[in-house]
């Protein structure tokens, strides 16, 4: 250790759910603690669908660790969960109450801004008892090395700084987690891209629309034709007095299918059903993108080197249960847990002993088996198996596929298969379950919805021209390593922010003649960047985060 | 490190309520008044050094009985642990000169009754008819030395000696580094940028910022207000009768002539004519 520079028993990196929840808990075991937060208040970074879930079998959800969030910091208890089979106008929906409350003490829809802000007070408050406290607009740029091994963190805007423990609570795209060595941004198969706007609407309309009381909340879910056959689907959550409307792909079939994800999410808001709740009133508050890890595939299963512990979507610890979401319960109880981990092997002299221990608690709370369900990676092997996928589909698309899934024992039998945890956590990531088998339920058992809609979603110009930028001039934090349209041309379509034949954008591309041929060339603005990670996957690229306090700024997130 | 903080009232241009008297004197009472903006500058430097080294900001100013809420503005929006007001009927319509005999008597008195100070930080003059003088003047009143232009500061408590990074002629492009004995009078230039590097200033620095805004809520629990008589002062020296400068007369500043010439030239005929045209101008600035 060096004499003069400066020293905490624990650095947490984020002040996201995962991060706060680490923080928490570590004031809580008498830990000096300091927060290191990117935005310039938390949650202006941060986007989630977002229904937050404290389940039944978790150590720790954030009413355990701050008293009074729910009053505090959520917008409506989610009492009803809906899924809608959609093919063309026909609509055929099941009732999924019974799987969203499974495991579930509650389960309230939230937007990012006002939670996280809110967490981030409750947290300086609590660590600055312990002689840290939480400080914003400071980006961790990598890890401080020492003969090779991780002993704290730098920053673009402090000096070094030593740690104990170094907690990366930084997110998907966590540049901690890849200094580490621990996690790569290289498949595409391995995350979703989610897309979401937040809908203006009155809580008496809310209410009244949703046919809810005022203390109650509803989720609509969306598979079926929808998407232009990209797989994922979309989701509508009622808030205080918004909506949060989105959709989440699977980032490889966004790509496949060059699809831009501005236009699925207006395939969504446009939906005859959604007119039935707009009545012509669209007003849109917010667009944002953000990718999303699938812990199927990604979750670290020994998260930890050193004196580093990785927790929440750092870590890869985000669960697409079948439509079920679940990335913020999941950091929170990873957070707590790590916390728990360093107090408990305090003065060990072993700096991985924390980390160690983590991943035992890990394991022992029966989070990474939810992380990791080992269903899955059995039914992975027969799902992924083309052949087997193709059978499937050609049965589906047989004239004994609408005659299988069409009578009404199928119809009983598939809203009750969905409804059961153990089916929907073997779903493998094919057509078949997105696209496939929603879109002949709707034809099989839908009702048809005879009116339009007349809702026009912004422009992605506009889209761009309504979201908030503190922009770091001269300083991009995107760099385009690779100009070909092969290495970096998925992200023309694939960035949120872009888009073919749009110049305002992040992406673009451009014919340029060299000596009598022609070729296409990828450019990059980083001026309307999101931050939502895409090109880091699926372009050529060195991609970071842009310095403190720069960048977007969500308020509702 | 004990650091005064010299604030000052100017009257409120964006409400357009600026009113003056008969002889051409600023109505300070009828014009709405708010924090030099430029003070921002000191408190800043002054609050760096607390978050450095400890310590305690006193704000002061000189004016009517409302400038308290100047002082406040200035523990409000950025740091000053209380407030001194020197205030009397005898101080109104003070030059640069009587003003700094006032400030003196007020950091003398402080000296006296509440403690010893190391740093007094003025901001640079305003755009209110202010002279830039003050600062200066009191400064020699106190036979202290002075830095003025600062643009970043360093303070070594052990030697008692600071360390300023200055403009020469307050120009950018000329920057010296100076070193003085404290205790000294620090005036900041606009271009004054606090730093903090390290977790623990900007932990200390945010504690700071939200102690200090707590306690501008309730800010007359911290201000004291001195006259005439707390200060020791002699009427005939200070106030108006204590003012050599007469200011004569206020003049509007006119406007700068809107009317431009304009030559059309031909589009058919393109550049060559407004070649043919510029040439005499070009010949004149070759000469
Ligand atoms: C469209 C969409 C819908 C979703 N729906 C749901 C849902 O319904 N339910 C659910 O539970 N989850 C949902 N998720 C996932 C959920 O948002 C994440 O799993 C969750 O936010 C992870 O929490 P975290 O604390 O690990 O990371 P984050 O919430 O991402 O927090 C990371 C924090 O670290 C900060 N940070 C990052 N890098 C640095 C750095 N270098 N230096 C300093 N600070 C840094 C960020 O600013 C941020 O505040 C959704 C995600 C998306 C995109
Ligand atoms: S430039 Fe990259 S990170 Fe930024 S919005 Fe587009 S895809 Fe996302």
């Amino acid at each position: 250790m060096t004499d003069d520079r400066e020293h905490y028993e624990a650095v947490v990196v984020g002040c996201g759910p995962g991060g706060a929840a680490a923080a928490a808990r570590l004031a809580d075991h008498g830990v000096e603690t300091l927060v290191l937060e990117r935005g310039p208040e938390a949650g202006s970074k941060n986007v989630s669908g977002g229904l937050i879930y404290a389940e039944e079998s978790a150590p720790y959800t954030l009413d355990d660790l701050f008293d009074g969030f729910r009053e505090a910091a959520t917008e409506r208890p989610i009492t009803d969960y809906y899924i809608h089979n959609v093919a063309g106008n026909s609509v055929k929906t099941y009732d999924l109450t019974d799987l969203h409350e499974h495991d579930t003490d509650w389960c309230d829809a939230v937007l990012r801004r006002d939670m996280d802000a809110w967490l981030e007070t409750r947290v300086h408050e609590q660590t600055s008892e312990t002689g840290g406290g939480v400080l914003t607009s400071v980006r961790v740029n990598g890890l401080l090395r020492e003969h090779g091994e991780i002993v704290g963190v730098t920053c673009d805007e402090l000096e070094p700084i030593e740690a104990d423990l170094i907690v990366a609570a930084d997110g998907v795209n966590s540049e901690l987690a890849r200094d580490a060595g621990l996690m790569d941004w290289a498949e595409p198969e391995e995350w979703f891209q989610g897309v979401k706007a937040v809908v203006d609407m009155a809580p008496d309309a809310i209410d009244d629309r949703f046919d809810i009381g005022p203390e109650e909340g509803t989720a609509h879910l969306f598979s079926g034709d929808l998407f232009e056959g990209v797989r994922g689907g979309g989701f509508l959550y009622t808030n205080a007095d918004s909506l949060s409307i989105g959709t989440v792909f699977h980032l490889d079939s966004l790509v496949e299918q060059a699809a831009e994800p501005h236009e699925l999410l207006d395939a969504l808001l446009t939906h005859p059903l959604l007119a039935g709740w707009f009545k012509n009133e669209y007003h849109e508050r917010e667009y944002a993108a953000k990718l999303v890890p699938d812990s199927k595939k990604v979750a670290h299963r020994r998260p930890y080197r050193d004196r580093l512990v990785l927790v929440g979507d750092a870590a890869g610890q985000m669960q697409a249960q079948g439509p079920i979401i679940k990335g913020m319960n999941h950091a929170v109880t990873a957070g707590a847990l790590a916390a728990d981990a360093f107090a408990a092997t305090r003065g060990n002299a072993d700096p991985a002993a924390p980390g160690r221990r983590y991943t035992e608690l890990l394991d022992d709370s029966g989070t990474m088996a939810k992380l990791r369900p080992r269903r899955y990676d059995l039914a992975r092997t027969i799902g992924e198996r083309d052949a087997v996928t193709n059978a499937v589909e050609r049965v589906l698309a047989s004239p004994i596929g609408p005659l299988a899934v069409g009578n009404p024992i199928a119809d009983r039998l598939l809203q009750r298969a969905y409804n059961s945890p153990f089916l929907v956590s073997m779903l493998p990531d094919t057509k078949t379950g997105y696209v496939s088998l929603p879109t002949l339920i709707a034809e099989a058992h839908g009702k048809t919805i005879h009116w339009e809609s007349d809702i026009e979603p912004p422009t992605l110009e506009e889209r761009i021209g309504d979201l908030t930028y503190d922009t770091d001039v001269g300083n991009p934090h995107i760099e385009l390593r690779d100009e070909s349209a092969e290495a970096s041309g998925a992200a023309v379509t694939a960035c949120p922010v872009s888009a073919r034949d749009f110049g305002g954008g992040c992406y673009r591309t451009e014919a340029v003649k060299t000596n009598g041929t022609e070729e296409t060339l990828v450019s990059l603005d980083t001026q309307p960047c999101v931050e939502c990670g895409t090109c880091a996957i699926v372009a050529d690229t060195e991609w970071e985060h842009p310095r403190g306090g720069k960048g977007v700024e969500y308020r509702e997130g | 490190m004990r650091s005064i903080v010299l604030t000052k009232g100017v009257p409120d241009f964006s409400e357009g309520a600026v009113s003056f008297d008969e002889d051409g004197h600023l109505e300070r009472g009828k014009t709405p008044t708010v924090m030099n903006p430029n003070d921002e500058f000191a408190l800043q430097a002054a609050l760096q050094t607390t978050v450095r080294h400890g310590g305690h900001v006193s704000g002061m100013s000189m004016g009517p009985p409302g400038y308290g809420e100047v002082l406040q503005e200035a523990m409000a929006s950025v740091y000053t642990d209380d407030s001194y007001l020197l205030s009397d009927r005898e101080l109104a319509a003070s030059d640069t000169w009587a003003t700094a005999i006032t400030l003196s008597a007020g950091l003398e008195t402080y000296q006296e009754t509440v403690a010893d100070i190391d740093l007094v930080f003025a901001g640079f003059k305003t755009a209110d008819g202010e002279t830039g003088q003050t600062g200066p003047q009191t400064c020699w009143a106190m036979e202290w030395p002075i830095v003025t232009h600062v643009i970043a500061l360093d303070i070594d408590p052990d030697e008692r000696t600071l360390r300023a990074k200055r403009l020469v002629e307050g120009d950018l492009d000329e920057i010296e580094t100076v070193e003085a004995p404290l205790p000294c009078f620090v005036v900041t230039d606009p271009e004054f940028e606090p730093t903090y590097r390290t977790a623990s200033h900007r932990l200390t620095h945010k504690a700071l910022r939200s102690e200090t805004e707590e306690r501008a809520a309730e800010h007359d629990d911290h201000l004291t207000t001195w006259d005439h008589t707390d200060l020791n002062l002699d009427p005939d020296y200070i106030g108006l009768d204590g003012s050599p400068t007469i200011v004569s007369s206020v003049d509007p500043i006119p406007k700068a002539p809107s009317e431009r010439e304009a030559t059309m030239i031909d589009p058919h005929k393109g550049m060559s004519d407004v070649l043919e045209t510029m040439q005499p101008y070009a010949a004149e600035a070759g000469e």
